[in-house]
């Protein structure tokens, strides 16, 4: 590992992390490719190494989240909880894909997001106004 | 089962197959959702999604670990500066333009997409 890249993958945690915090958006659209283009991860290896990065990062989140008032933890649990079932078909069919194929589908949902996000930035005024 | 508690099952087995398979949280497919179907505001489901997300992604990442993909050392590489991140974004969050973030996101968002698949 290179210094240069150390201090990318570094750059881009922070990036990831800021972005959530100001945006309320989540780091893996980040840390993914942060751990496989400095970091040397395969997609694969990658995307479930962000899933670790991305715990601690939504705990944090959730925390501060809660001191504003924001947070209706029952809900979130209840959502946490009866996860099992998407995660492990997720989890399969992640393992079962080609590395190729996981690239691409993976680079589809961050230029999606980007749209998203772009629609959100550049709408007038008034359409991002935050509801009650 | 009730129809709130449907909804709930609903999404989380959506977000849950959305981490597993992509590596991300699935806020994408939280938040959207609690606002559409259980008349959520923004901001409450962003809080909510997070702590969702913080249960779905431990279970994702343990599952990885089965398949011996998790590298817990790089993961804390990008996790401990990114919590700094979190912390600095949120006190900032009321001096910086959400558009200026939102824009200057979208530009490491393309260009990491392009690097990933070149």
């Amino acid at each position: 590992m290179e210094l240069a890249d150390l201090i990318a993958a570094l750059a881009i945690g922070f990036a990831a992390g800021m972005a959530g915090g100001l945006i309320g958006v989540g780091g893996g659209v980040l840390f993914v490719p942060g751990l496989v283009i400095f970091l040397g991860l395969s997609q694969l290896e990658g995307q479930a190494t962000s899933l670790l990065a991305i715990v601690v990062v939504a705990a944090v989140g959730a925390w501060r989240q809660g001191t504003y008032g924001n947070l209706r933890l029952k809900d979130g649990l209840t959502i946490g909880l009866l996860s099992p079932l998407g995660v492990l078909a997720g989890t399969l069919a992640s393992n079962a894909l080609p590395e190729r194929a996981l690239a691409l589908s993976f680079a589809a949902v961050q230029l999606a997001f980007a749209y998203q996000l772009a629609r959100r930035a550049f709408a007038p005024r008034d359409e991002v106004a935050s509801p009650p | 089962m009730s129809e709130r508690l449907g909804r709930l099952a609903a999404i989380a087995t959506a977000a849950g197959a959305f981490s597993g398979l992509f590596g991300v949280g699935g806020g994408t497919i939280i938040v959207p959702l609690l606002i559409l179907w259980l008349s959520y505001g923004e901001r409450e489901a962003t809080g909510t999604s997070l702590a969702a997300i913080a249960v779905i992604a431990a279970l994702a990442a343990g599952a990885h670990a089965l398949y011996g993909n998790v590298d817990a050392l790089k993961a804390l590489l990008v996790g401990v500066p990114a919590v700094g991140g979190i912390l600095v974004g949120t006190a900032l969050q009321q001096r910086i333009p959400e558009r200026a973030v939102a824009g200057a996101f979208v530009v490491v968002l393309v260009v990491s997409a392009v690097a990933l698949v070149v």
